[in-house]
């Protein structure tokens, strides 16, 4: 017998990803994958997983799974409330799951996406490399959509023994400080613009998504117009002509012409995947040294369970 | 010796710790353009570099900091953007029908200064040149546009643009592929599909290709 999850309930938007098909943003299409590349590869290491195996990513509420066979999973990133059977069951550890059992989540206490790894792996319909669900193309992962009610989402076999007992701390979500480098064309900001993108916060506005975050806070002038069009990396700051700061997340546009005012270090976007509608956050400006610093010492984290 | 070419003004920018922006000129030009298309596949074949993707007349490196600093990544694209490029062949032709009755179409007309029938006349004269694909799947930054009609883009970008518009801002041109959020003036829309997602590329048109747009009725 194959072992499956049913979905009972699919939650609010719960996509497959894994860890998305870069090598083909020559083509116009995002990178993708999971939004929280820190907690989505914790929980599949915590199962024995390769860091790239396909997870679940839930966002802000969580779906309701039947269990068919014995698994391991194992659930981090933002705390959805977990529940095995009704009772709470821990996250950012390894649990152990009979047949019949069901896992849901009770209710969002703290961050926007949580990640569900199965040992052995999720399985999704693999496009252009990735099993990663891209819903504007309708490719990827589960047909290229959300989770419905009544999807029967297969796994593969575990490659590896899971780390039963074994955690990893998650990193300090609760503090909104996306650490920063400025960006190519930050000398276009108006002086008191400069000062303003990192003295005042901001606004997750409820137009935020995977594409990207539009923020909302003080107008930040700038000095001149736009920019040849150019190659764009998740994090970058863009600014339009508005005003308001556009925060690129995993399926941004590859490409655009506002200018780019910071770009949020690798190690700060996990914080960032898992700010919601309606959080304040701010920027902090730090330097490339910081910034390597901040990313091997992620690395570190991630790898001293194992 | 083949003759070096100007290197002094390539700008070079952090994009993060792990990636950076070449800027080789601010102008919109088709040798440059073919330098920035040259420059990218030179870094997509070192280890250290993991995409490499050309803009208008820009490169965005993202490379492994583990394996090179950013001052030596950049030393390199200096040294690499100095090397003579490939003569170039003609890009494939695309020819493209419109149907000219964007929803912006008049008050982008009004905007120029110009008739409606003037504005499809200009649109659809050149023969533009894909200078880079992306933003979107499939989506072509098509160029350079005449004169007459560069207009910058809405200061606010529509939160939904159908799937064909055809659409104008700055000195670029092009056709949305997919139904996303979008910033550019709408002035037509066209049946053919730019997004190809079963093809690999999945995009119908490549960076250098050359289009020309030309009016149907509806």
């Amino acid at each position: 017998m194959t072992e499956v999850l049913r979905v009972v309930r699919p939650g609010l938007f719960t996509t497959i990803q894994d860890l998305g098909r870069p090598h083909v943003i020559a083509s116009g299409v995002p990178p993708g994958g999971a939004m929280d590349r820190f907690a989505h590869s914790a929980a599949n290491m915590l199962v024995g997983n390769d860091r790239g195996a396909a997870t679940l990513e839930c966002t802000l509420t969580g779906p309701t799974l039947g269990i068919e066979g014995p698994f391991v999973i194992a659930v981090t990133g933002a705390d959805l409330g977990v529940r095995v059977n009704g009772d709470p069951a821990p996250s950012w550890t390894a649990i152990e799951l009979r047949q019949a059992d069901e896992l849901s989540f009770a209710g969002r206490r703290a961050g926007a996406r949580a990640y569900i790894a199965v040992a052995g792996g999720i399985l999704g319909d693999r496009w252009l490399g990735s099993m990663s669900t891209y819903v504007t193309a309708a490719r990827g992962g589960m047909h290229g959509r959300p989770l419905v009610a009544g999807d029967v989402i297969v796994c593969g076999e575990p490659q590896s023994p899971p780390v039963i007992g074994d955690s990893i701390a998650p990193p300090p979500y609760a503090d909104h400080t996306l650490k920063v480098i400025e960006g190519p064309h930050f000398d276009r900001l108006a002086p008191a613009a400069r000062e303003a993108l990192f003295s005042s916060g901001f606004r997750v506005s409820s137009r935020s998504d995977r594409m990207g975050y539009r923020l909302e806070g003080p107008n930040l002038e700038t000095t001149a117009g736009e920019v040849l069009s150019f190659g764009l990396v998740a994090g970058v700051v863009q600014l339009p002509p508005g005003g308001w700061p556009i925060l690129l997340m995993a399926d941004h546009q590859t490409a655009g012409g506002y200018p780019v005012v910071a770009t949020v270090i690798s190690a700060s976007m996990p914080i960032a995947a898992q700010l919601a509608p309606g959080d304040d956050m701010r920027f902090e400006r730090t330097s490339i040294e910081a910034a390597l610093e901040a990313r091997a010492a992620q690395r570190a984290a991630l790898a001293s369970t194992i | 010796m083949p003759p070096r070419r100007s290197t002094s003004r390539i700008r070079i920018h952090p994009l993060g710790e792990a990636a950076l922006l070449a800027e080789l000129s601010s102008r919109l030009d088709t040798a440059i353009n073919t330098r920035a298309i040259a420059l990218a596949a030179a870094l997509k074949k070192r280890r250290d570099v993991r995409q490499a993707i050309a803009g208008a007349a820009s490169v965005t490196v993202q490379f492994d900091p583990d394996q090179i600093t950013h001052e030596a990544m950049a030393a390199s694209i200096r040294r690499l953007a100095g090397k003579r490029p490939p003569i170039e062949e003609p890009g494939r032709l695309h020819r493209i029908p419109v149907v000219y009755d964007g929803p912006d179409l008049e008050a982008t007309a009004t905007a120029l200064n110009i008739s409606v029938q003037r504005l499809i006349e200009l649109h659809a004269r050149p023969i533009y040149r894909a200078f880079l694909v992306g933003f979107v799947p499939g989506w072509a930054y098509l160029g350079p546009l005449p004169d007459e009609l560069v207009l910058p883009r809405r200061s606010e970008p529509r939160t939904q643009v159908a799937a064909g518009s055809v659409a104008i801002a700055g000195q670029m041109t092009g056709v949305y592929p997919l139904t996303t959020p979008g910033g550019w003036h709408l002035i037509g829309r066209t049946s053919v599909k730019l997004f190809l997602p079963d093809s690999d590329p999945p995009s119908l048109f490549r960076a250098g290709d050359r289009v020309k747009f030309f009016p149907v009725g509806q």
